[in-house]
């Protein structure tokens, strides 16, 4: 690929959880299309640390799109402006020379920052704590065939399973709702018979967990599915919905207010 | 120091259960007055941290990223191997043994992977229960592939997210004991000392991420899962956190490091684009099935369009060089032949080094469509990050360093030479041997972290008495006060290069010299080469900010200090194997362009016993003996 970019960025910064952020302006000269956005910040913190300045702080593991650890607002996208595209796979053929690119962090109020770029995203683990999984221990479960599932339950599953926990629906919702990660995963397990047992108490106690957590409420923009680098389908969260409102119906009540605690 | 592998006597297909019988075990009751800690939260460790919570310990996990769901087990694609036999085509738990042991070039312990091969059916039956969504055929029953180094498809996978779903169920399970109460997790945390207390592993000294706080934690078992060493080389298909830092901490505490020149170097990753690169995207295994891969005959054609260079100058080496596998050719042989003729400057791409894979063939036979549905995923990614259609233009491939075979030593309780501290999963240096086969290394995890641990463990908490010790312990106190001393150290030496430049530095070397092909004048280079760079880094590095705060820096700086020192261990290690087995190629040591393994003096395991700053590390050998596999020469001519 030939040529270089100049950019500049507008990133923000903001030393602790508690200090106050604002944004500062980097020019980026230099930059080749092929890098990778995070290789492009990469070069910009070399030139900080040389140049005496603190490094920009982004999260950031496994640079294939897989562990969801990334996760910028570019230039008001979520993940950036490609399609089913986490942060890490994003690279700099998509921007052109001149171009300027504002970088936020996750903006939630369940999401508090930690420094500059990173986020708190505990709250996602809190909620597949209050019922995100199947019990059942380490044992001796039947064999594994004996549980026949047809191919496009099983495929299905696997369509909500994708989600890979990045937080990018909550970021780019204007309610910071954070549903379609909730809905992936009842959906995931709600889908499979293995599922079933637990199915609504499920539903009940994962979206008890999101309100408390303060996460706002879903009125299906659909802002969500356009920011999710896996695809994930709306129509889960409408799935989450009818659980929720059979297990409300059949579950005992004193059990949803308990959460995870 | 004494190895004692623990192997039970008898017939190597009845031994775990008899050893199972044999182990003590923990009264129900007094369970929770354990403590455990768990470093680690991939397949090994969230299964072992899950599975010994659900039996009644009280356990710490730790990981290094925000969420236990992130460790880099996430990333795996093609599958995990299991003996089930579901296919009828006549595997069984002895043919898995078998190839396991073959493929590993007769380097590993028998009598452990043979325990491997016979829980692997049970993981398959655990992951299934926990909801994991495997491939599935029509009629409702689990889907196979196959892979590299067998005859047999026992091979189960999600899409190409086989790694994502097993962590994820894992992880589910590891979640629900959160809630529970029965584990306490701990993210960001970055363990950077082991704490041995009258020689027994008590506990580890963290850095919380965040704050910066350096704590303490007293257990009386430790239990590392903290994934393979891979970034050494600064390149390689890990995510960029992954480190040597737990494992060589608790190597220089005494626990012996066994194998650590055994590195397995992927044939099929996107190679170098420029300086800039921070790591590299493997491209799965099973684009072979279909790619031809080649380079051109001649040294000119290399700049030109692939397309330009008609069919009789192209030379596909591997189906020249091994007619009956051909593309299909095993993982170190397939990298080592794209390393050669790279080496005679008929590699494409920039700087040379790459080959083609090519899809025109297939198109041909089988049409677009047909391709697309096969390997859809893989193209867009490849598109994604090269900018080029495969489909139009063949993909350009090179090796890049994968998997680490080797690691900490241990018993067949999965217990180091430190009593107490126990290793499962990539740290360990396990059932692998000098190469590992696709679609193992998930099931090793599992095995270690659902089925072995969790047993092994009880037997040694029931085998031994714990006097009580608080982290006012003066061992305590010590560790503590070392990790801060060198924490202020790293802040301290305020020069001129960032940390990233350093381990480039030393990435280049290790890949140069300890990497594909190694040679003893090239090794011998390298132990002259890393110490130097180590005291430049130790004057010259700048590591900005403070320790009291969340400091990438630091975090990258304390683990290329550990990189530095252990990137010598493998190079005495490489140098002293006279001999090529696996991964390890010794260019010295080659019949015919083929490695030549010399059993006579080289069939054991080297274990590495830490002997102090700037002295030479001590060896112990435990012999290997093979009574089930017969020693035999791999050819896949
Ligand atoms: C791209 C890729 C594809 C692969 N595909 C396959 C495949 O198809 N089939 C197969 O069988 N194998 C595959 N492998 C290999 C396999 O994925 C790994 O060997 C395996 O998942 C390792 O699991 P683990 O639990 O040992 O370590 P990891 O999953 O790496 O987990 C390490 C854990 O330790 C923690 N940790 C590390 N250091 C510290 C520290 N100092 N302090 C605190 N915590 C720490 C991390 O936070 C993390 O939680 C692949 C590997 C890669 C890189
Ligand atoms: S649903 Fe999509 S955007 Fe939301 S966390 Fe999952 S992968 Fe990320
Ligand atoms: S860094 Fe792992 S998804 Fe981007």
């Amino acid at each position: 690929m030939s040529g270089t970019m100049n950019i500049t960025l507008k990133v923000w910064r903001q030393a602790g959880p508690t200090a106050p952020g604002g944004f500062e302006e980097y020019k980026a000269p230099g930059i080749s299309p092929d890098m990778s956005f995070l290789e492009m910040l990469d070069v910009v913190n070399e030139r900080l640390i040389e140049g005496g300045k603190d490094p920009i702080a982004f999260d950031h593991d496994c640079r294939e799109g897989i562990c969801g650890m990334c996760g910028l607002m570019i230039n008001g996208s979520a993940h950036g402006p490609s399609k089913l595209t986490t942060t890490c796979q994003l690279h700099m053929r998509s921007f052109k020379d001149g171009d300027y690119i504002t970088i936020e962090p996750w903006r939630a109020k369940a999401f508090p920052v930690l420094r500059d770029l990173v986020v708190d995203r505990g709250p996602l683990d809190r909620i597949i704590q209050a019922g995100g999984f199947v019990s059942v221990a380490t044992g001796s479960p039947q064999d594994a065939n004996a549980l026949p599932i047809g191919k496009l339950e099983a495929d299905e599953a696997m369509d909500a399973a994708a989600c890979i926990g990045c937080g990018a629906c909550v970021a780019a919702c204007p309610n910071a709702s954070v549903s379609l990660f909730t809905a992936a995963k009842i959906s995931h397990l709600g889908l499979l018979p293995q599922g079933q047992p637990e199915r609504y108490r499920r539903a009940l106690h994962m979206v008890a967990q999101m309100d408390l957590e303060g996460f706002g409420g879903c009125t299906l923009f659909g802002e969500c599915m356009e920011a999710c680098p896996k695809g994930i389908s709306i129509d889960f969260i409408k799935r989450m919905h009818g659980d929720y409102i059979w297990g409300a119906v059949t579950e005992k009540p004193e059990k949803v207010a308990l959460g995870s605690g | 120091m004494k190895l004692d592998s623990k192997v039970p006597s008898g017939p190597v297909k009845d031994m775990w259960d008899k050893h199972r019988f044999e182990m003590k075990l923990v009264n129900p009751a007094n369970k929770r007055k354990y403590h455990v800690i768990v470093v680690g939260s991939g397949l090994a460790g969230a299964s072992a941290a899950a599975s010994m919570s659900e039996l009644g310990y009280n356990v710490s996990c730790f990981a290094y990223q925000d969420s236990p769901r992130r460790a880099h087990s996430i990333a795996a694609q093609g599958g995990i191997n299991a003996a089930k036999n579901y296919r009828n085509d006549g595997d069984s738990i002895h043919r898995l043994f078998y190839d396991t042991v073959k493929g590993g070039d007769f380097r590993a312990r028998e009598a452990n992977v043979y325990r491997l091969a016979q829980v692997s059916v049970n993981i398959i039956d655990q992951c299934v229960a926990q909801g994991v969504p495997f491939a599935r055929e029509y009629g409702g029953l689990l889907a196979n592939r196959s892979f590299g180094g067998a005859q047999v498809s026992r091979t189960f996978y999600a899409r190409g997210q086989t790694g994502q779903q097993l962590l994820l169920g894992a992880y589910q399970a590891l979640e629900k004991e959160i809630a529970r109460g029965g584990v306490k997790m701990y993210n960001r945390h970055e363990m950077l000392e082991l704490v041995l207390v009258d020689g027994v592993a008590r506990g580890i000294i963290t850095r919380d991420m965040v704050t910066g706080a350096v704590e303490a934690h007293v257990a009386d078992a430790v239990v590392l899962g903290t994934g393979g060493y891979g970034n050494v080389f600064y390149l390689s298909t890990n995510a960029k956190g992954c480190n040597v830092t737990a494992t060589y901490r608790a190597y220089k505490k005494g626990a012996a490091f066994g194998n650590p020149c055994f590195t397995q170097i992927h044939p099929t990753c996107i190679p170098v684009a420029g300086d800039h690169q921070s790591k590299l995207t493997l491209m799965s295994e099973s684009l072979r099935n279909d790619g031809r891969v080649w380079v051109p005959k001649r040294k000119e054609d290399c700049g030109k369009k692939p397309s330009e260079i008609a069919e009789e100058d192209r030379d596909y080496y591997l189906e020249r060089k091994y007619p009956s596998f051909g593309n299909l050719s095993p993982r170190d042989i397939s990298s080592r032949a794209a390393k050669e003729a790279c080496d005679d400057g008929r590699g494409v791409g920039p700087g040379g080094r790459g080959v083609y894979l090519d899809f025109a063939d297939a198109i041909k036979r089988l049409g677009a469509k047909e391709i697309s549905e096969r390997y859809g995923n893989l193209f867009e990614m490849y598109q994604r990050i090269t900018d080029e259609d495969p489909y139009q233009v063949p993909m350009r491939i090179y090796p890049a360093v994968h998997y680490t075979m080797g690691g900490l030593w241990v018993d067949y309780n999965l217990m180091s030479t430190i009593p107490g501290l126990h290793v499962i999963g990539e740290a360990n240096f396990s059932d692998h041997g000098a190469n590992r086969l696709g679609a193992s290394a998930l099931m090793q995890g599992l095995a270690d972290g659902y089925f072995v641990l969790p047993y092994t463990i009880g037997h040694y908490l029931a085998s031994n008495k714990f006097e009580k010790v608080t982290a006012d312990h003066p061992e305590f106190q010590a560790a503590l006060e070392a990790v801060k001393t060198r924490t202020t150290r790293l802040l301290g030496v305020k020069g001129k290069r960032t940390v990233d430049s350093f381990h480039r530095e030393l990435g280049k070397i290790m890949w140069e010299k300890c990497g594909m092909a190694r040679n003893a004048a090239g090794l011998k280079q390298a132990i002259q080469e890393i110490p130097s760079l180590r005291e430049e880094f130790w004057k010259n590095v700048n590591v900005p900010g403070s320790g009291g705060e969340l400091n990438q820096s630091l975090e990258k700086a304390g683990r290329v200090a550990d990189f530095m020192e252990f990137a010598e261990l493998m190079c005495i290690d490489a140098l002293h194997r006279e001999e090529s087995c696996g991964g390890h190629f010794r260019e010295e040591y080659q019949e015919e362009g083929e490695a030549k393994r010399n059993d006579d003096q080289f069939c054991y395991v080297a274990a590495w016993e830490y002997a102090g700053d700037g002295q030479a590390p001590v060896l112990h050998k435990e012999p290997l003996e093979f009574e089930n596999v017969h020693l035999a020469t791999r050819s896949y001519k």
